[in-house]
Order: C-alpha cells, then sequence, then structure tokens
C-alpha cells in the first residue's frame, strides 16, 4: 500500500492515474448526461422520453454510443482528410483537458495548478478553433458559416469570461482554483460575501459559459434550423459523436468551474466535500438544461452586440470595483 | 344565436341578404349567366360565374414596381458573392423549397426561389376523376389543413352543377373550418418556433406544445370521420358524416382548453428574443402584398383589411359576428399576432356554431355509384374560399371525361404559391437567420405550392 502511494508520488504516475480516472468518469458522466437532458426534454415537453433501453431507458446513453460506432464514416470527396478526422479528437481533447484543474475535493485533483484559472479559460476558449477547422476541412458552405460564427463567437465571449472569471481571482489573490476554493471556504462563497460584484461576476461567468459552450440562446453556430447542423455538418458516426461529447463537457466543466469559482467549490456544512462540488455543478448543469429547452435563439449580428455593448463594459466595470473593493480593505 | 346580421363592410349580393344562408347556387345565379352555352372543348370558354362577388374596395395598386434585389450594380462581379442553396433539403423550408441566396457574408444580396420539387401533377389527375374521387385527392394539397381543401373543391362543384347545400353541412362546414384553421395556425406556430430555437431547445419545446393541443384537435376529426388526418368527408352537397353523439361537448372541451393555452402564446409574442427576432424582420408593405396576389394572414399582417369570409360570406360566416384582426407592421411579429388573434376567434366561432347546429339532413345528394351519375354542365365556375392560408381558388370547367363526369380542366389558386412569390423581394439585406425567420413566418406549405 505505502509503496502504492510513493509510485503516486510520482508527478507522471499520479497524473497519468488521476488522468484516466477522471477521464473515464467524465465520459460516462457524459454518456448519462444525455439519457438525463433527454428525459428532462422530455417533462418539459410531456412526454416520456427514453424509455425502451433498459429500465427508464438507462441504457439508452450505451445504445447511443453503439449506434453511433456502427454508422458509416463517411468523409467528403473534397474535404481535407487529415484536418476532417483530426478535428473531433482535438476537440473533445481541449474539451477533457479543462478538467485537469477543477478540484472535486481537497485530494481529488490531477494537478493544482499555479495558474488554475488561467490554464482552464486558455484552454476551453482554445475549443473553438478545432471547430473552425473541422468545418473549413469539411469544405461544405453551411459547415464554413457554422466555422466562421463559431470562432467569432468564441473571441468575443472569451473578453467577458476572462475578466468575470478574474473577479473571484482578485478577491482572492490567487490564480490556484484550489486556494480559490480555500479562501471562500474562510470567508463566504463570492457569489454571496462580499455583496456586490461576485453575484453579478456569477452571473455573467454562466452567461459567457453558455455561449462558450455553444448553448441556446448562443448556439448560433450550430443553428440547426438556419445551418443543418453547423460546423459538424458533414461529420458522420462516432465523429459527429466526439463533437457532441465535446460540447457536453464542455459545458459539465463549466458549470464545475463556476460551482467552484463562485459557490465555495466542495464547501458544505456536512458529509464528504466531493458530494458537494458534484451536486454544485449538477446544479449548475440543470440550469443551464433548463435555460437550453426554454429560450428561443439570437441571431449572431445581435449576439454580438450583446457581448460587445453591454457585457465587456460591464465586465470591465465589475472588475474596477473589485479592485476598488479590495485596495479600500487593503 | 350570436348576431344574424350582415357586417356592415361586407359586399353581400340581394340574394344573399334576403336569406342569410342562401345556397351557393343562387348567389351564383345572381352574379353571372346559369346555363353556359356549348362545351368547352369546341367554342369559346363560357364566362365564369363567381360564386362569390369580387371585392372592389380594394386599395389600388399604382405604378408599383416592386425591387426585387439590393443593387446588384455595387457587386462587381458574382465571383464577389457566395451562392448558398438553401434547399430543396434543409430543415427549414417546410417541406422540398429551394431558395438560391447570394450572400455577402451572412447579407443577403439576391434571393431566387424555386419551387416545383413536389408536383405530383394533382390538376391533371383530376382530369381524370369523378367529383368523389377528387375530394380526397385535393386533401393531399395542403396537407396541413385538409379540411378546407376538400370544402373548396366541393363548393366548386355544387356551384358548377347547382346543387344546394342543407343548412346543417353549412353549419356544420364552418365548425370544421374553423376548428382546421386553428389546427394550421398550432401547427405554424411551432414550426415558426423551430425555425427561431431550433430542434434542440426552446423551439422544440414550443413545437412539443403546439402539437400536444393540435393533437386533441385531431381527436376531435378522428371521432367525426374516422380519419386523422386526410379526413374526405365532404361531398358534393353536403357533408358524409353528421355529428355524433356528445361531439359537441367534446369540442367545448377541446377548443376551451385551447382557448386557455393560447393567453400563454400570445405572452410569448412579448418575449424578448422573440421580439427581437421578429420585430421589423421580413417587412411586406401593402403595396407589396397587392401586387403580388399576398391572401389571408399575411395580407391581413401587411394592413389590408381583407377577409373572404367576412367580405364574401360562405356556409354559414354571415350567421356570425366575425372579427378580423389587422395589423399594420408587416412583419414577423405581426404575422404571427394576427395568427395567434386569428385562434382565438376561430374557436369561439366554433363555439357558438356548434351549439346552435340546426336540425336536419346533412346532405342533399345520393353518394355517387357509377360513372356518369352527376354530370357536370358543361360551364366554369371559380369558387374562393378562406383557408389558413389565404384565398383558395378552385377554377372549375365542366364537361371532361367519364361522360361529362369529370372536370374538363381544374386549376387551383393556392394562397402558399402566392406567399412564395414575396421571397425575392423580401429577404434581400437580411442575414441568413432572419431569411428562416421569413419563411418560417409565410407560413408555406408545399404540397399546395407544387401540386
Amino acid at each position: 500500500m505505502n509503496e502504492a502511494l510513493e509510485l503516486l508520488a510520482n508527478p507522471w504516475i499520479h497524473g497519468f492515474v488521476f488522468g484516466a480516472v477522471i477521464v473515464t468518469a467524465l465520459m460516462s458522466v457524459t454518456a448519462y448526461i444525455t439519457w438525463f437532458e433527454r428525459k428532462f426534454a422530455a417533462r418539459l415537453h410531456s412526454r416520456m422520453g427514453p424509455t425502451m433501453v433498459g429500465p427508464k431507458g438507462l441504457l439508452q446513453p450505451i445504445a447511443d454510443g453503439l449506434k453511433m460506432i456502427q454508422k458509416e464514416d463517411i468523409v467528403p470527396r473534397d474535404a481535407d482528410r487529415l484536418l476532417f478526422n483530426a478535428a473531433p479528437a482535438i476537440t473533445l481533447f481541449f474539451a477533457l483537458a479543462v478538467a485537469a484543474v477543477i478540484p472535486f475535493s481537497p485530494g481529488l485533483l490531477a494537478s493544482n495548478l499555479d495558474i488554475g484559472v488561467l490554464y482552464a479559460l486558455a484552454v476551453s476558449g482554445l475549443m473553438g478553433f478545432p471547430v473552425w477547422v473541422g468545418a473549413w476541412a469539411s469544405n461544405n458552405k453551411y459547415a464554413l458559416f457554422g466555422g466562421m460564427r463559431a470562432v467569432a463567437q468564441a473571441i468575443s465571449y472569451e473578453i467577458p469570461m476572462v475578466l468575470s472569471a478574474l473577479v473571484p481571482v482578485v478577491l482572492a489573490g490567487s490564480l490556484s482554483i484550489g486556494q480559490i476554493v480555500e479562501y471562500q471556504i474562510e470567508h463566504g462563497w463570492f457569489a454571496f460575501w462580499p455583496p456586490g460584484p461576485g453575484i453579478f461576476a456569477f452571473v455573467l461567468f454562466m452567461l459567457t459559459a453558455l455561449a462558450e459552450g455553444n448553448r441556446i440562446p448562443f448556439d448560433i453556430p450550430e443553428a440547426e434550423s438556419e445551418l443543418v447542423a453547423g460546423p459538424t455538418t458533414e461529420y458522420t458516426g462516432i465523429k459527429f459523436g466526439l463533437f457532441a461529447s465535446a460540447e457536453y463537457i464542455h459545458s459539465l466543466l463549466a458549470s464545475a468551474l463556476g460551482a467552484a469559482l463562485f459557490l465555495g467549490g466542495w464547501d458544505g456544512p456536512f458529509g464528504i466535500p466531493v458530494f458537494w462540488m458534484l451536486l454544485k455543478t449538477c446544479m449548475l448543469f440543470v440550469g443551464v438544461t433548463w435555460i437550453r429547452w426554454t429560450l428561443l435563439r439570437f441571431r449572431s449580428d445581435q449576439l454580438m452586440a450583446l457581448c460587445w455593448v453591454y457585457l465587456v463594459p460591464g465586465a470591465l466595470g465589475l472588475l474596477l470595483i473589485t479592485g476598488l473593493y479590495v485596495h479600500v480593505r487593503g | 344565436m350570436a348576431v344574424a346580421e350582415t357586417p356592415p363592410a361586407a359586399p353581400v349580393t340581394p340574394a344573399a341578404q334576403a336569406t342569410p344562408i342562401a345556397p351557393v347556387t343562387q348567389v351564383a345565379a345572381s352574379t353571372g349567366p346559369l346555363v353556359p352555352s356549348g362545351p368547352p372543348r369546341d367554342g369559346p370558354i363560357p364566362p365564369i360565374r363567381a360564386a362569390r362577388t369580387p371585392r372592389t374596395d380594394c386599395k389600388p395598386t399604382k405604378a408599383f414596381v416592386p425591387e426585387p434585389h439590393l443593387d446588384l450594380s455595387t457587386y462587381e462581379a458574382d465571383a464577389d458573392l457566395m451562392t448558398l442553396s438553401l434547399g430543396p433539403q434543409h430543415p427549414s423550408t417546410h417541406g422540398v423549397f429551394r431558395v438560391v441566396l447570394y450572400l455577402d457574408g451572412e447579407q443577403i444580396v439576391k434571393a431566387v426561389p424555386y419551387p416545383g420539387y413536389l408536383h405530383r401533377g394533382v390538376e391533371k389527375l383530376c382530369e381524370k376523376l369523378m367529383a368523389s374521387n377528387i375530394t380526397p385527392i385535393i386533401d393531399k394539397n395542403d396537407y396541413v389543413a385538409p379540411m378546407t381543401n376538400e370544402q373548396a373543391v366541393n363548393m366548386a362543384f355544387e356551384s358548377l352543377m347547382g346543387v344546394e347545400v342543407p343548412v346543417r353541412a353549412r353549419y356544420l362546414r364552418t365548425v370544421l373550418a374553423e376548428t382546421q384553421r386553428v389546427a394550421s395556425h398550432l401547427l405554424w406556430l411551432g414550426t415558426f418556433g423551430m425555425d427561431l430555437g431550433g430542434a434542440l431547445g426552446g423551439g422544440t419545446s414550443l413545437f412539443m406544445w403546439c402539437f400536444r393541443e393540435r393533437e386533441l384537435i385531431l381527436d376531435l376529426f378522428e371521432n367525426l370521420t374516422g380519419c386523422r388526418f386526410h379526413y374526405n368527408t365532404h361531398t358534393v352537397g353536403g357533408n358524409r358524416h353528421d355529428v355524433p353523439a356528445g361531439w359537441p361537448e367534446m369540442l367545448h372541451r377541446t377548443l376551451g382548453a385551447i382557448d386557455e393555452r393560447l393567453d400563454q402564446y400570445l405572452g410569448m409574442l412579448e418575449h424578448p428574443i422573440f421580439s427581437a427576432r421578429t420585430k421589423g424582420v421580413g417587412v411586406i408593405d401593402a403595396d407589396l402584398a397587392l401586387e403580388l396576389g399576398l391572401t389571408g394572414p399575411l395580407l391581413r399582417a401587411s394592413g389590408v383589411d381583407h377577409d373572404l369570409r367576412r367580405d364574401a360570406p360562405y356556409h354559414a360566416y354571415a350567421e356570425v359576428d366575425l372579427k378580423v384582426f389587422v395589423e399594420d407592421a408587416g412583419d414577423c411579429w405581426a404575422r404571427s399576432k394576427v395568427r395567434i388573434e386569428e385562434m382565438r376567434e376561430s374557436i369561439r366561432i366554433s363555439r357558438i356554431l356548434v351549439d346552435n347546429l340546426p336540425p336536419g339532413p346533412i346532405c342533399s345528394t345520393k353518394p355517387l355509384k357509377m360513372v356518369g351519375q352527376h354530370k357536370l354542365p358543361p360551364g366554369q365556375v371559380y369558387v374562393g374560399i378562406e383557408t389558413p392560408r389565404g384565398e383558395l381558388g378552385t377554377w372549375l370547367i365542366g364537361g371532361g371525361a367519364n361522360k361529362g363526369s369529370s372536370p374538363y380542366r381544374l386549376k387551383i389558386r393556392s394562397p402558399s404559391l402566392h406567399a412564395c412569390a414575396v421571397i425575392p423581394y423580401v429577404l434581400p439585406g437580411c442575414s441568413l437567420s432572419d431569411a428562416i425567420a421569413i419563411l418560417g413566418s409565410l407560413d408555406p406549405v408545399m404540397g399546395e405550392v407544387d401540386r
């Protein structure tokens, strides 16, 4: 046992083991999140949702996965074959890479980076680009439109997202997510304490996370009714599945990041810490899902106007107020 | 009985004023010669007997030449623009419809619609069939509102053959037409939500709710006719199915439930995202609407107060005080508003008329059993009725095949085709997202456009 623990102290082995655990857990959670979302949407629609595969349709995600693997893998004749095949994997890689710095409990995190916040935002911001690469490589006009919108949206919404995530960084005086959570356990959650900038920054962060994750009302890159399937128009089978699961993982990890930065992470009144972290993440994800199945979609120019006219100045103002607060507090 | 007076603006023939529920043939007789001269195959075609009085107080179209696209001269060559073929297989063209868009970035510079992918030759097919065979075929034209399709074609046959429709059938037809209008508009609202909100989002929620309501109406029709969708319940001289026991109560229950939920849909019009996507988008002004022959909700949303149900009453519309909703803006929002308000009015009329169904026979003719039993006189007739999409006209020339039982020619004037004519004029200047919203708000049914 001790030998095993000593082995884990080696950063390479530690990273590999935790990486494997987290990636496996995330992928299976993502599969069941699709089941949850389908059931949830079905309840909103007064339908049943999946019922046929397994009890309560619980085996539906597995059936979906099998189906996607069995589908014919079509590469369009004029597509750039290398980029077309690489894009889904790279997208999923960036989506999963964010998980490395999410602290699920004091001990359960793959890497306690000093610049965790910066890393998470940078990697999730990069996710827009392999989508664009796939869209460009598939040589389809609808995909081109979708990829163009995806990049425009990723670039625009990255700014208010980073600015709103800087509010807890300034308050806690650290870029490490673990230290931000510990600061909150000591002084109170940033969403509620100090009263003022925290709650606005939290709302702003979740809003921009919706946009970064291409969720309605900001899902203009995919926009099924306009662009068929946006960047993924030409993708079939499991490659489409990789894009889809990357999107789910992105939303899920954005919820986790929101929970860690603003809702005190694993802080809870009793019980094991990881439970509270997962609970908060799930609550935020339910909120995201609820918004998705309730609202209609913005137009692309309205989306850009919302970002540059309201969100960016608002986020800058918030950061200014937070800085003043920290300065006065000393 | 609500009101038995004729609406003030309606030009009504003397025959219709004397007896408000005059049979179609009498109205027709007062406006044109009854007996045409000679079969249409030899000699000139006799003049049209209009089954309704033509409307004369429409706004005159000035020397109005609509401009179908933005200024193309600012673009040096077609190479500057990207062409995008929207359809024929696209989730938002509501069927197999193709629009070729010339795009500058996301802005549309020129739009060229190409209908015809669903052409089935219905009109030609009808030249070989008798009236009773034609009804189920015409059902499939506007497959969102089959009831009104049947009524249009059967009214044309009745008008040409001089068959009188019993009062009970006229009332029942009115109820069916209005209930069908609610079902059709519900389907439109659902698909419009899909256009605005995507298949994996809030749009689908709206779609599902609208379909939930529409199912109730289909149940109602199933109870009456045995079919959920393509009813084949109208025949020359009346209806084939009389109202079963308990049906009026079922109608009250169904429409009452829908009426309660309409408030929510009206509230949705004020939602910020919905208004942002629809207000000021796809404006059709009254001149353009009249020039292109738009009818129905599209015309009324452009500020022209025109409704055949009120202006040239058929069925039992003269018996009720019909409110016609007019919006001036002419944009997608106005069209949505007009349609949702119309649903409420249709529900009101249906509930009044079903309570006042007069007793008597439901059909004045015996079912057709053999070829030549019901001969069409060799004249011609045009009947236009107000379907959920606008004026559905049937132009019928008698004296065709099957010993004169088939029409020599049956021409359908479909409101959806005219709605599609708007596309080249309205889309330029919009973005791609707006184009989808506009296409959705036009509510075209491709089965009716292409026939």
